[in-house]
């Protein structure tokens, strides 16, 4: 299928995606050890873009290999270490090489990752590279010249639900939306209640939201995210649930509870789908999707 | 607007003094007087701190305003002490360096670290204000430049850092979005907000800058 995210979105299932990291350094194995385990099980798999501004194996990279293994990529592309040529370059490479999907984020901040004195770019930002895909499938790139062979991609963004205040947020989700958006996934969420407010407004929008959900693995992670993770909120009651499960058994505890909401959220029909997050614990996100009853 | 400075270690100078032994110092009577690195008193401290690094120090000056043209007439009147200096170490900041380097005839060593053109925001605080970006955007965004204030220079609305306000960075610095969010919506124009920019122009100012203004009997 030449867009096999696009037709999971546009099916009316409820779609799981996850997430690839790519290694600091040579040794991919891990990287395809998880690729196997979840292409026949997700409907796509994101390669984030040095993550966190930590400098890794690139995103077009690993969306390769999750071609080369049958898997559907989602290639993340943040605008902090590229500037507009550069990102148009890998746009056109990764388009050739079978890439359809692309995720646009603007990127963290430099100082918060391992390369602090490196330099920011954010030549372009999560909105001008969404309008850039959307320019470069009508066959003109950024400069306004033509293109020899065009690109065409599905294109989404992200949200950060919880962030304080939400209206500018909001106001940068209908920009997103407006630039060719197709789907939009969202930072972790946590709290249903406010899920559901934040639905009550984005479903006015036609793009498909996809929730985010970060796998807890120990309450001090909830209590760390809440304190130093912008627009995370992990309620009181989750962290009391984490604290209150037997050693050896928190993990198990994390994915029950990431089941549950991945569980309620679809059969509520709250949202699209889920793209699920377990930061250094890949291997559980089929458990999790198990524990959704998908 | 000040060019606002801060000072380098004194190991950092120290170094890059090495192999001099007689020093000439030059601070700045406007700029660096007022961010405290290069008036008077900071002056009379590096020369003192030379001294007991075992430099001699041949001479120092507080040029009024050193990035002016004045600059070569004031240090005309101190040719001997310089003269007899092998560099002149300057306390003002990158303007200042670099006009005393075109009078001196001998090598300069910056004795500071110009960060940024700003307003002193209460005594002793400095705050950034323009970036001096060539394509100014300041009507779309209710007179707050997100290019200066925000970490990433962003156009179309915060990004996911915003932490209450602030900026994921630094809980100390506004997020320039929210600021600016706040005051369009104070003045009913949130719909400028709506309006997507376009990739900014980095070369709105060819770089180097050069501006040529034509002056009526110029």
């Amino acid at each position: 299928m030449e867009h096999a995210f696009r037709e999971a979105l546009q099916s009316g299932k409820f779609v799981v995606t996850s997430e690839i990291g790519p290694p600091k350094g040579t040794n991919i194995e891990p990287m395809l050890h998880h690729i196997d385990l979840l292409k026949d099980r997700i409907d796509g798999m994101n390669v984030t873009d040095n993550q966190s501004s930590v400098m890794r194996y690139p995103s077009v990279g690993g969306t390769l290999h999750i071609k080369e293994r049958g898997g559907e990529p989602i290639l993340q592309m943040t605008c902090r270490d590229r500037n507009r040529m550069a990102l148009q370059a890998d746009i056109l490479f990764a388009y050739t090489r079978g890439v359809r999907t692309i995720l646009c984020l603007t990127g963290d901040a430099v100082p918060v990752g391992d390369h602090k004195e490196a330099k920011g770019v954010f030549d372009l930002d999560s909105v001008t590279l969404l309008q850039t895909i959307r320019m470069m499938e009508a066959g003109k790139d950024l400069g306004g010249n033509d293109l020899d062979g065009n690109v065409d991609f599905c294109a989404g963004a992200i949200v950060t639900p919880e962030a304080n205040p939400i209206e500018p947020q909001m106001i940068k989700f209908e920009k997103k939306v407006e630039a060719g958006a197709e789907f939009i996934q969202t930072q972790a969420i946590y709290d249903m209640d406010n899920f559901k407010r934040f639905m009550d407004d984005a479903r006015k929008f036609d793009v498909k939201i996809l929730a985010g959900i970060i796998l807890l693995t120990s309450h001090r992670m909830a209590i760390y995210m809440n304190k130093n993770v912008p627009g995370v909120f992990v309620p009181q009651n989750l962290i009391d649930e984490m604290e209150a499960a037997p050693k050896g058994t928190k993990v198990a505890k994390g994915i029950e509870i990431a089941g549950r909401m991945v569980r309620q959220l679809n059969e509520e029909k709250i949202c699209d789908g889920v793209h699920i997050m377990a930061i250094g614990k890949e291997e559980v996100v089929p458990d999790i999707i198990d524990a959704a009853g998908l | 607007m000040k060019s606002i400075t801060r000072a380098k270690p004194v190991e950092a100078v120290l170094k890059g003094l090495e192999g001099y032994d007689r020093v000439f110092i030059a601070g700045c009577g406007t700029c660096a007087t007022m961010c405290r690195t290069g008036g008077v008193d900071e002056v009379a401290a590096m020369s003192q701190a030379l001294e007991e690094a075992g430099k001699l120090v041949t001479g120092t000056l507080v040029i009024p305003t050193a990035c002016d043209t004045l600059t070569h007439e004031c240090m005309e009147q101190n040719r001997e002490a310089m003269e007899d200096a092998q560099v002149a170490l300057v306390m003002s900041c990158a303007f200042g360096v670099q006009t005393v380097a075109g009078y001196v005839g001998r090598p300069v060593q910056p004795a500071l670290d110009t960060l940024f053109f700003g307003l002193e925001t209460k005594p002793g605080h400095f705050s950034e204000v323009c970036m001096q970006c060539g394509d100014c955007v300041l009507a779309e965004t209710a007179g707050i430049c997100p290019v200066t204030s925000c970490h990433k220079g962003l156009l179309n609305g915060p990004c996911g850092g915003t932490n209450n306000g602030m900026c994921e960075i630094d809980s100390s610095i506004d997020c320039a979005w929210t600021l600016i969010y706040n005051r369009l919506k104070e003045i009913g124009r949130l719909d400028l907000m709506r309006h997507t920019c376009k990739p900014k122009n980095f070369h709105a100012m060819a770089k180097p800058g050069k501006v040529d203004i034509a002056i009526e009997g110029g």
